[in-house]
Formats: structure tokens, sequence, C-alpha cells
């Protein structure tokens, strides 16, 4: 039984230790970005990784689920004669949960991983040792860029994924399944408010935070050369995502209070 | 300009630094030697803040750097440039890129001060014509006389070398032993270099400290360590490992 406590208790103090690393990271980054000088090309070279390397993934993610969701909801909305009221259901669930999230794992595995792989590998190669030695802060120049590109390009991709879906679930919904696009499109704008899409932006942010700095810290606390960088970057994806899941629930209830769903 | 005192280490339950007690005089080149594993690289880690030991002290011109913030170290650091052992440089930059970094984040914009300055770099190691290369397509020995450029053009007074011999041939080796020196000559720099290689101790050092068990075994001139009579010592010399563990 002591076995089991002392167990567990060891896995809650590693938890809390790596939270606390995780925030520490953050609040580094933040002092950094308001008193230190920003690297405006390494920022744009983030911009260019993390917002336009990212088109394709976001665009096939918000189509299809846009498209699957509508056909879904038309499966059983149609039973009750609700058809039509398929274009209000797919854009609210997309714009509040559906696009954040799934924006938001996709970009996780693709520039998560990549941050966490580049920055780890730095580490073990001395790299950052460099940086240091040369007086340059790390987190200056490798956590604010990548930080600051990140909060400037989840909310665009997470914006280009709901009207990337709406648009696929419209075209499924009228071209597919024949619903009217007349009520489809009155439905879906009278059920859709700005509150909506303030709140998939908002996640988009949070999530963006969660992403770079759960990656950086992967990436900077790597060890054990190739096998760690590779460890380091499965954990940054597995850790990110997660993190996206879990904050996703509580930040869903807690804007929920400022940004309540449903017509008003 | 550089004194060590009583500086201990322990990683995980390995003690690796039981108290070393080290002086380097401005414009003096020590040498550390002592065999693979025995906490030279470690050591001079420490002498840059790279890491923080479990207790002691490093004076850097009359300062403390132990306990400093990441942030208060970097204004030590501008003083103290090093030469890592695979070079470090950076593989996404071009050597004249990796070269001219120092001067970039030290806010330098002119571009022609810049490629002055890298061009200067180049000649003093002997790799004029190199700027466009990319680290992957460079020699172990051109990665290091390249790491050795971008720790010395904002003029350190003091550079540190780990390993700058280490895995090169004998004829790069002895190139390498030639740019310290005349870096030594030119720059009148201190310098700590940590090797095991005993052709180049001789070839570089003023004085020479053997690191054993975690504490300075010996602390000599070359000559004082070639006339010693000590076994341990004459076995590292000769490379003797009959009665070793």
């Amino acid at each position: 039984m002591t076995r089991i406590f002392t167990g567990v208790g060891a896995v809650v103090v590693a938890l809390f230790i790596y939270v606390g690393e995780v925030v520490v990271l953050a609040a580094e980054t933040f002092a950094s970005i308001f008193s230190q000088k920003i690297r405006w090309r390494i920022f744009m070279d983030q911009i260019v990784e993390i917002g336009l390397r990212s088109q394709l993934v976001v665009v096939i993610t918000g189509a299809f689920t846009g498209a699957v969701f509508a056909a879904q909801t038309f499966f059983q909305f149609n039973k009750l004669g609700m058809g039509s009221a398929v274009g209000a259901v797919v854009s609210v669930a997309i714009c509040r949960e559906l696009g954040p999230v799934l924006t938001a794992l996709m970009v996780t595995g693709r520039v998560g991983a990549s941050m966490s792989a580049e920055i780890g590998t730095m580490k073990v190669t001395e790299q950052v040792d460099a940086l240091r030695a040369l007086a340059v802060h790390p987190v200056d120049y490798l956590v604010v860029p990548r930080a600051l590109a990140m909060m400037l390009s989840m909310p665009l991709l997470v914006a280009e994924c709901i009207g990337v879906g709406i648009a696929a679930g419209y075209l499924v919904a009228i071209g597919l399944l024949e619903i009217n696009g007349t009520y489809y499109m009155a439905n879906m704008v009278r059920w859709t408010q700005m509150r909506d899409i303030v709140m998939g932006l908002s996640k988009a942010f949070c999530f963006a935070l969660l992403i770079v700095f759960i990656s950086c810290h992967k990436g900077l606390t790597s060890r054990e050369g190739a096998v760690g960088v590779g460890k380091a970057t499965t954990e940054a994806v597995v850790d990110s995502s997660l993190a996206v899941l879990i904050c996703n629930f509580f930040l869903t209830m807690a804007l929920n209070i400022i940004f309540p769903a449903g017509y008003q | 300009m550089l004194a060590v005192r009583g500086l201990t280490k322990s990683i995980g339950t390995q003690e690796i630094l039981r108290g070393v007690d080290l002086d380097v005089p401005k414009g003096e080149t020590l040498v550390i030697i002592g065999r693979s594993g025995g906490g030279k690289s470690v050591l001079l880690k420490h002498l840059v803040g790279l890491m923080q030991p479990d207790a002691g002290e490093i004076w850097i011109e009359g300062q403390n750097i132990i306990g400093l913030s990441e942030r208060k170290l970097a204004a030590i650091r501008r003083k103290v440039g090093i030469l890592f052992q695979g070079g470090a440089l950076f593989d996404s930059m071009t050597v004249e890129e990796n070269i001219a970094f120092p001067l970039r984040e030290a806010g330098e914009r002119d571009s022609k001060v810049i490629r002055e300055q890298v061009n200067e770099m180049l000649e003093v190691i002997e790799l004029e014509g190199q700027q466009k290369k990319m680290p992957v397509n460079l020699s172990g020995g051109m990665k290091k006389r390249v790491g050795l450029a971008r720790s010395i053009i904002r003029r350190p007074s003091c550079i540190l070398y780990d390993e700058p011999t280490a895995g090169l041939d004998p004829v790069v080796s002895d190139s390498i032993n030639r740019l310290i020196r005349r870096l030594q000559e030119r720059y009148h720099v201190t310098s700590v270099v940590v090797t095991h290689d005993m052709k180049s101790a001789f070839h570089i050092a003023d004085h020479i400290a053997y690191l054993h068990e975690g504490r300075v075994y010996f602390h000599g001139t070359s000559a004082e360590l070639e006339r010693s009579g000590d076994t341990l010592i004459q076995d590292f010399l000769l490379g003797r490992s009959e009665g070793l563990p």
C-alpha cells in the first residue's frame, strides 16, 4: 500500500515540477518580450514555418471535418425533419470546438514536433551552450520568436479552418444532401454569433501558448543524443495534444460564461 | 585574471570535481590534462557559467561568477570565448553567418564592417574563401577553426578550448596548435586548454595542471611535468595502462 502511495506521489510531484518548469519558461518568455530586443528576422522565418507551411494541413483538416460533420448531422436531423438546421450546428460546432481543437492538434503534430526536434538537436550538439557562451539567452533567441509567431499564426489558422469547414459543410449540404440553401444559410447566420468566433479565436490563442511552451521546453531539456531528441519530440506532441484536449474542456466551461452559446 | 577556489560538482551520485583550485594569470596559457572522464570538460564549462557547481568560487577579472543569473553572466561571457569540442557551429547558418553572429548580436548592422571583420578572422584561421559553406560541408578541423573565429571575433580577454585537437589527424592538430599559439601572440589572451593530447599540451602551455580524481594533482611548467618522478604522471605521459583498474 505504501508503495502505491509513494509511486502515485512521485508521479504527482513530477507532474507539478514539469508544469512549474513550463510556467517558468512562459514567464521568462513574456519578461523577455517586454524587456529584451526581439529577433524580427527569426520571427518572420517562424511565421513562414508555422503559418504559411501549415496551410495545406489546415485547409484539408477544415474541409473534411466540415464536410463529414455536415453529413453526419444531416443523417440524424433529417429523421426529425430538421435538415435545414444542419448549417447552424456545423457552423457553431466548428467555431467553438472543432476548428480550434483540430487545428491545434494538427499544428502540434507539424510545428510542435519540429520545434522540439530543432531545439533538442541544438541542445545535444552544444549549439544552445554556444548561444549562452556568446552571451545570448536561449529564451530570447529560440523561444520568443517562436512564441510570438505562434500567438499570431494560430488564431489566423483557426479562422481559416473555421471558414473552410463551414464552406465545405455548405457544399456537401447543398450539393450532395440537397438541403435548401436559403434555409441552410438563414439558420446558420441566425444561430452563429460573433461570440462563437471570438470564443474559437480565444481558444486558438491559448492553444498556441500551450503548444509553443511545451514543445520548446521539451527541446531545451532534451538529453542523451539522438535517442533523447526523438523522445523529446514524441513527448512534445503527446503532451501538447493532451494539454490541448484537457484545457479545451476548462476553456469551454470558462469561456461559455463570457460567450454563452445559443441564440439570444 | 581567472581563479578557481574549492570547486566541487557531482552529477547524479558521481563526484566529478572534489575541490579544484587553480590560478591563471593574465596572458598565460594553462593546459589542463587528465584521463578521459576526469572532469576536465566539466571544469571548463564551469569557467564560463554553463554549469553551476555544488560549492566553490570562480573569479574572472575580480568578479565571482557563481550564483549570477543567466542575464548577469552575459557581461562576463563577453570577456570569455569558448571553443567547444565539436565546434558547436549553428548548423542553419553559413560559415560567414556563424563568425558574424556575435557582432550582429552586439548590434552591429553595417554589413561592410561585418564583412571586413569576418574576412580578417578567416585570414587568422586560414580559411579564406569558405564564407558560403555550411557547417555540414566542413571537416572536423575546419569546424573547430570556424568555432574559434566565432569565439574571438569580439576580442575576448580569455579563451577556453575544449579538446581542440581531439579527433583530428596529426597535421591538422599541429595547425590548430599553431593557430592557438598565433592567437596568444597576436591578441595576448589568457587561455585555458583542456586536452589529453600531450604533444599539443607541450606545444602551447605556459603551465600544465593534471586533473586526477576531481582534484588538481599537479600544477607546474611543461619542464617540471616532464621531470616529475611521480608514477601516475609518468604513466599518463607515456600512455602506460599497467596497474590501472
